[in-house]
C-alpha cells in the first residue's frame, strides 16, 4: 500500500473524509447545474446543524426503534454454514420496516427535510425499495412524495409500484434514457432543478453531489455499528470478513463504515456481474469502470471511450446502475475494500439456497452478496463471515416466476 | 483579438446595430449528421454567436427537445471527436464565434489539455459546461485559458449575491443568465422579477449578459430588450431544424426583420 493510501485510510478512520469540498480523495465533489448549488449549500448547512445534534439523533433513534424495528437481528445461518463451509451470520436488514435497509436513510432524510422546511419530497427508485421507504417515511411525517421510476423497473418490480401508491406517493414512469434507475435519477434531478427551494430531493443511495454520499453513509452506518456490536456479543471477537452487495453502495457503505478501522477484518463488496464482462452486460462499475462524472459526483463509471454512459444489465434492478458512490471508489483505490462481482446465475442460485436452507427469501440484490459469501467460504473453510442481507425478495416475484420458478422442479 | 474576446465583440456588434445579440444553439448532428456543416452555415447566417451542443447520454439540465436531439445524434455516432474534426475541416471557416456546450464527462474522456488544443485548431472560441459549477472548474479553466478560450459561466435567479459577484469575475465571453429554475426548452414568461434579476446580474457583470432557458419567441425577446446584451435560443431552434425550417429567416423574424 502506498503512502497516499495510508494517509487516505488514516483520514477516513479519523473522520476527516469527505473534506470541505465533499471529496473522498480524488472522488466526490459537486458537479451539478448552477441552479442547484445554493440548495446543496443549504442542505450542507442543514446537515452540519442538525445531523449530529442531540435532538435530531434522539428523534431519529426513536423512529428507528419504534417504527423501523431496529435493531435488526444478526442471524446465524446454521444450515447454510454447514453447506458452504464457513460460519456465516446474516445482518437482517430484510426485517426492517418496508423490507430493506433503505428505510434507515429514508426516515432520516425525511426528518431532516421537515426541519429544513421542505414542502414536497421527490425520490428516485430502482428496485422500488427506496421508493417504498420514501413513500412510507413521507406518509409518517405528512409530506407529499413523488417517486420517479424507470418503466422497465416498474414492470419487473410491480409489487412495489402498488405499495408506493397505497402509501400515498405519486409514481411517475420514466420512459426516457435507459428506463431504469439511471434515467430515474436524471428525471428526479430535472424535477428538483425546477423547484430547488421548496422541494427536497431524497436521494436513496450513497451517490450524487456532496453532501449526499456523506449524509447517506451517516444514516446507514447504523447497520455496521449494530452488526459489529452484535457479533462481538455473540462470538466474543470480530468476524474475519464482512460482505455486502454494491450498486450505488448504500447498504455496503452502511455495513462497512464501522469496520473500516478494524484492519484485521477483510471487507468485500459484491457488484452485479450480469451476463458477463462485456460492455453493457453487467453493472460491475469498480471491476470494469473508469473515473468520470455522472449524477453530480466524480467516481468510477461504466462508460465508452467518448465518455458516454453505458447501458448496464443485472437481474436485480437495485444494482443495475453504471456508477458507484465516491467513497467506494476511494476504498477500492486504496485497497481497503476488495470489490468483486457475482453474475445473474450465481445470484439466483444463492436465492434458492437461502430459501431452502434458512427459510429466508432474499432480495436479488442481497443474493449477490450471498453468492460472494459462497465463494469466500470455499477459500476460508471454518472462517467467520457477516453478510448484509440488505432486503427481502417478495418484490422480485415477477422475475423469480420467469427464472427459478420457470425451471422444472 | 484572442478567441474569447471575439465572442464579446460579436455580441457588442449586434448591440451597436440596436438589437440584442442572438446566441443560437443546435445539437451537433441533429437532425442529420450529414447536414451538420450546412446547418451550421445556415444558422450562422442569422446568428451572432453559435453554441454547438455535444450530445450526452444523461443531459440532466435539459428538457425533452434536447434530450431527444441528443439521443438521435448519439445514435448516428456523433461524438466530441467527430464534431471537432468536422469543424476543423470546414472551408472557409465561419466568421461567427463558436462555443461548444457539453456536459463534463465527454470532456474528461477526451482529456482537458487535448480538448483545448483541438478546440483551438477547430476555431472554437470557448465552452459552456452546464454541470460544472465554477468552484469545480479550475482545471478546465486553466486548460482553456492557456489558449485564450473562454469558459462561459452560468448564473440563475437563485444564485446569492456574493456568489454572483465571484462568478461574474470568472466568466469569459459572456455571462449566461438562466432566466428560470428548471430545464431547457420550457416556454417561460418574463415577469418583472426576471427583468429585475437580469438588471442585478448586469450591475455585477463586466462582460455582456445573455439570457437563456425557455426563450422561444419575439414577445419574450421584446420583454428582455434593454435588460440583456443577448439571448440564447435553444430548443425552439432545434425544433425548427427538425421540422426543416429556414433558421436564418426564423432568427431574422425573431429580430423583427422582414423575412
Amino acid at each position: 500500500m502506498s503512502v497516499t493510501s495510508t494517509d487516505a485510510l488514516a483520514d477516513l478512520v479519523a473522520g476527516r473524509l469527505p473534506d470541505a469540498q465533499g471529496r473522498f480523495g480524488p472522488f466526490g465533489g459537486r458537479y451539478v447545474p448552477e441552479t442547484l448549488i445554493p440548495t446543496l449549500e443549504r442542505l450542507s448547512e442543514g446537515v452540519r446543524e442538525h445531523l449530529h445534534a442531540p435532538s435530531f439523533q434522539q428523534e431519529f433513534s426513536n423512529e428507528l426503534t419504534s417504527w423501523v424495528g431496529r435493531p435488526t437481528a444478526l442471524t446465524f445461518a446454521a444450515r447454510l454454514s454447514q453447506q458452504w463451509g464457513a460460519r456465516i451470520w446474516l445482518k437482517r436488514e430484510d426485517l426492517a420496516h418496508t423490507g430493506a435497509h433503505k428505510i434507515n436513510n429514508a426516515i432520516g432524510q425525511a426528518l431532516l427535510a421537515r426541519r429544513l422546511g421542505a414542502t414536497r419530497i421527490v425520490a428516485e427508485t430502482g428496485a422500488g425499495q427506496h421508493g417504498v421507504a420514501s413513500a412510507a417515511a413521507c406518509a409518517r411525517l405528512g409530506l407529499p412524495c413523488t417517486v420517479y421510476m424507470g418503466s422497465i423497473d416498474m414492470e419487473r418490480q410491480a409489487p412495489n409500484v402498488g405499495r408506493m401508491r397505497l402509501l400515498g406517493a405519486t409514481v411517475v414512469a420514466v420512459t426516457s434514457g435507459d428506463r431504469t434507475l439511471r434515467a430515474a435519477i436524471d428525471e428526479a434531478l430535472r424535477d428538483w432543478v425546477s423547484d430547488p427551494l421548496g422541494t427536497y430531493y431524497l436521494l436513496g443511495s450513497a451517490v450524487g453531489p456532496h453532501p449526499y454520499p456523506y449524509l447517506v453513509r451517516e444514516l446507514q452506518s447504523v447497520i455496521g455499528r449494530e452488526a459489529r456490536a452484535q457479533f462481538q456479543q455473540l462470538v466474543g471477537r470480530l468476524p474475519d470478513a464482512v460482505m455486502a452487495c454494491v450498486g450505488g453502495g448504500s447498504n455496503a457503505i452502511g455495513m462497512f463504515h464501522a469496520f473500516v478501522p478494524d484492519r484485521d477484518v477483510e471487507i468485500i463488496g459484491v457488484e452485479a456481474g450480469g451476463r458477463g464482462s462485456a460492455l453493457g452486460g453487467n453493472a460491475a462499475t469498480l471491476s470494469f469502470g473508469r473515473p468520470g462524472v455522472l449524477h453530480g459526483s466524480y467516481s468510477m463509471l461504466l462508460q465508452d471511450a467518448d465518455g458516454q454512459i453505458q447501458e448496464t444489465h443485472s437481474v436485480s434492478a437495485g444494482l443495475d446502475y453504471p456508477g458507484v458512490g465516491p467513497e467506494h471508489a476511494l476504498l477500492a483505490r486504496i485497497g481497503r475494500v476488495r470489490y468483486e462481482s457475482a453474475d445473474d446465475e450465481e445470484a439466483l442460485d444463492a436465492v434458492r439456497a437461502l430459501c431452502r436452507l434458512e427459510g429466508i427469501l432474499p432480495a436479488l440484490e442481497s443474493a449477490h452478496a450471498l453468492a460472494g459469501a459462497q465463494r469466500w467460504a470455499r477459500n476460508h473453510p471454518g472462517g467467520t463471515l457477516v453478510v448484509c442481507l440488505s432486503g427481502r425478495g417478495d418484490k422480485d416475484m415477477p422475475t423469480l416466476q420467469q427464472t427459478l420458478l420457470a425451471e422444472p422442479a | 483579438m484572442n478567441a474569447h474576446e471575439r465572442i464579446g465583440a460579436a455580441i457588442r456588434a449586434a448591440n451597436a446595430r440596436g438589437e440584442p445579440a442572438l446566441v443560437a444553439y443546435l445539437t451537433a448532428g441533429f437532425p442529420s449528421r450529414e447536414r451538420f456543416q450546412s446547418d451550421l452555415r445556415r444558422v450562422a447566417a442569422g446568428a451572432d454567436v453559435i453554441e454547438i451542443g455535444v450530445p450526452f447520454t444523461d443531459p440532466m439540465a435539459d428538457g425533452v427537445t434536447i434530450q431527444r436531439s441528443s439521443r438521435v445524434a448519439l445514435e448516428q455516432g456523433v461524438s466530441l471527436r467527430w464534431i471537432l474534426q468536422e469543424l476543423e475541416s470546414m472551408t472557409p471557416r465561419l466568421e461567427t464565434p463558436l462555443l461548444l456546450m457539453s456536459y463534463l464527462n465527454p470532456l474528461l474522456a477526451f482529456g482537458l489539455e487535448a480538448l483545448a488544443a483541438a478546440a483551438e485548431r477547430a476555431s472554437v472560441a470557448g465552452l459552456i459546461v452546464p454541470d460544472l459549477p465554477f468552484d469545480e472548474g479550475d482545471a478546465l479553466h486553466a486548460a482553456l485559458a492557456s489558449r485564450g478560450l473562454a469558459l462561459v459561466q452560468m448564473v440563475t435567479p437563485v444564485t446569492p449575491e456574493d456568489r454572483l459577484e465571484r462568478i461574474c469575475a470568472r466568466s469569459q465571453g459572456f455571462l449566461y443568465a438562466v432566466t428560470a429554475t428548471g430545464t431547457t426548452g420550457r416556454n417561460v414568461t418574463v415577469p418583472a422579477e426576471v427583468t429585475a434579476y437580469l438588471d442585478r446580474v448586469r450591475r455585477h457583470a463586466r462582460i455582456p449578459v445573455c439570457a437563456g432557458f425557455g426563450i422561444r419567441g419575439r414577445e419574450q425577446l421584446e420583454r428582455l430588450r434593454g435588460h440583456v446584451e443577448g439571448v440564447v435560443i435553444g430548443s425552439a431552434l432545434v425544433e425548427l431544424l427538425e421540422q426543416g425550417g429556414d433558421p436564418a429567416a426564423w432568427l431574422g423574424a425573431l429580430r423583427g426583420r422582414a423575412g
